[in-house]
């Protein structure tokens, strides 16, 4: 079997994919929630349905961010979320967050973006200041890792849309499933 | 309204410079987001019509707000009255700043004046989705005809927009073509004389 590759930069991993306009997607996404606000009504109700279409979208993208990275096993929680913040989101989105404000166990840390595509030409009303506008990211991490054997939690913290100077995720670890020989999908 | 109530700081809008378009993401993104448009509004509804309808609108929100922006940035700040004129601008202009291309043909109908087809060989939503069986002649293009009519409505040309496959001889898979019926007011008003507005 040759050597695994090593994985790829996160510049080299974004010019390797297929692309189109951001602003495509930036249009498309705020279509989304504008037909959810006008379905749902509930602000709440928004910000759940758009968290489980984040989740859904997770739970399929991390495979082929696995097969195109050359990413194998991370070591830690540290590690996974470097991989996240330099390689996932650039791959994906064309932008990197900065990983901070780990705490001491190093199970809970911060993502934050100074860029951010989905947010492009959006303004939140008054009426909608409950709108958790881009909880789709948060629900793409969340699924992601659940795929890879880890469950966290995922909050905003600071959102550019509500007057703060970045977006900010907060990824809590709650639980980390061992896999173990046999796998689960070799039965 | 803006800046008010206990907000810190509102980013407003308009006082952002306005982007260039160069920003790309991954074509997986948006797939992957368009898919979940779909799937959420096949909950949403009991037949195809219905969801063809509803992709529509979500289409034709982006098109209201593809043609201001364009105008603005491409065009500056000038809006196209004459009918030709802004079927080309759809054709070229707004096609190559969304799918990267140009459209690939745009057709005069030749069974009735005032029908046009825009087409198109691989449509990029279309690109990955297969229809079942049971779905018939559905079509995701029907957010890509919300988006067309969307830029039609408000440039002032008010018509009707669909998507359907047209097979093509030798090919597994049929192209897609927009048709575009315009209102019966529209030919009469724009397409014979070109009033001048400032």
């Amino acid at each position: 079997m040759p050597p695994p590759a090593a994985p790829k930069s996160g510049d080299a991993l974004f010019a390797s994919v297929e692309r189109v306009n951001a602003e495509l997607f930036t249009l498309t996404y705020g279509a989304i929630v504008r037909q959810l606000l006008t379905d749902l009504e509930e602000v709440e109700e928004v910000n759940k349905q758009l968290d489980q279409m984040g989740y859904n979208i997770g739970t399929r993208l991390v495979d082929e961010f696995l097969a195109k990275s050359n990413v194998s096993r991370c070591a830690d929680f540290k590690e996974t979320a470097d991989v996240i913040a330099k390689l996932g989101f650039k791959m994906f989105l064309g932008v990197t967050a900065t990983v901070t404000n780990w705490d001491a166990e190093g199970t809970s840390c911060s993502f934050v973006l100074e860029d951010n595509p989905l947010v492009d030409f959006v303004e939140l009303p008054d009426t909608c200041q409950g709108l958790q506008y881009c909880n789709v990211l948060s629900g793409v991490i969340r699924g992601a890792l659940e795929m890879v054997s880890m469950k966290t939690e995922v909050t905003w913290v600071r959102d550019m849309l509500r007057g703060d100077d970045a977006y900010e995720m907060r990824v809590k670890l709650t639980k980390q499933v061992p896999e173990e020989y046999p796998y689960k999908d070799d039965d | 309204m803006i800046g008010v109530g206990k907000a810190k700081q509102y980013a407003n809008v308009l006082d952002k410079p306005l982007s260039r378009g160069r920003q790309e993401v991954s074509l997986s993104a948006f797939a992957f987001l368009f898919s979940e448009m779909v799937q959420y509004n096949q909950t949403q509804v009991d037949n195809i019509a219905e969801l063809e309808r509803r992709l529509e609108d979500a289409g034709y929100a982006v098109g209201a707000r593809v043609l201001e922006l364009l105008c603005h940035r491409e065009k500056g700040n000038k809006r196209e009255i004459r009918l030709l004129h802004i079927l080309g601008f759809i054709h070229s202009t707004v096609w190559k700043v969304l799918f990267g291309k140009g459209a690939d043909s745009l057709e005069k109908g030749t069974e009735h004046e005032d029908e046009y087809m825009i087409s198109e060989k691989e449509l990029l939503v279309n690109r990955f989705i297969s229809i079942p069986k049971d779905m018939g002649a559905f079509n995701c293009g029907a957010f890509v005809a919300g988006i067309v009519r969307g830029v039609l409505e408000n440039a002032g040309f008010p018509a009707v927009v669909t998507a359907h496959f047209v097979p093509i001889e030798g090919q597994q898979r049929p192209r897609t073509t927009i048709l575009i019926k315009f209102a019966e007011e529209v030919p009469d008003a724009y397409m014979f004389f070109s009033p001048v507005v400032h």
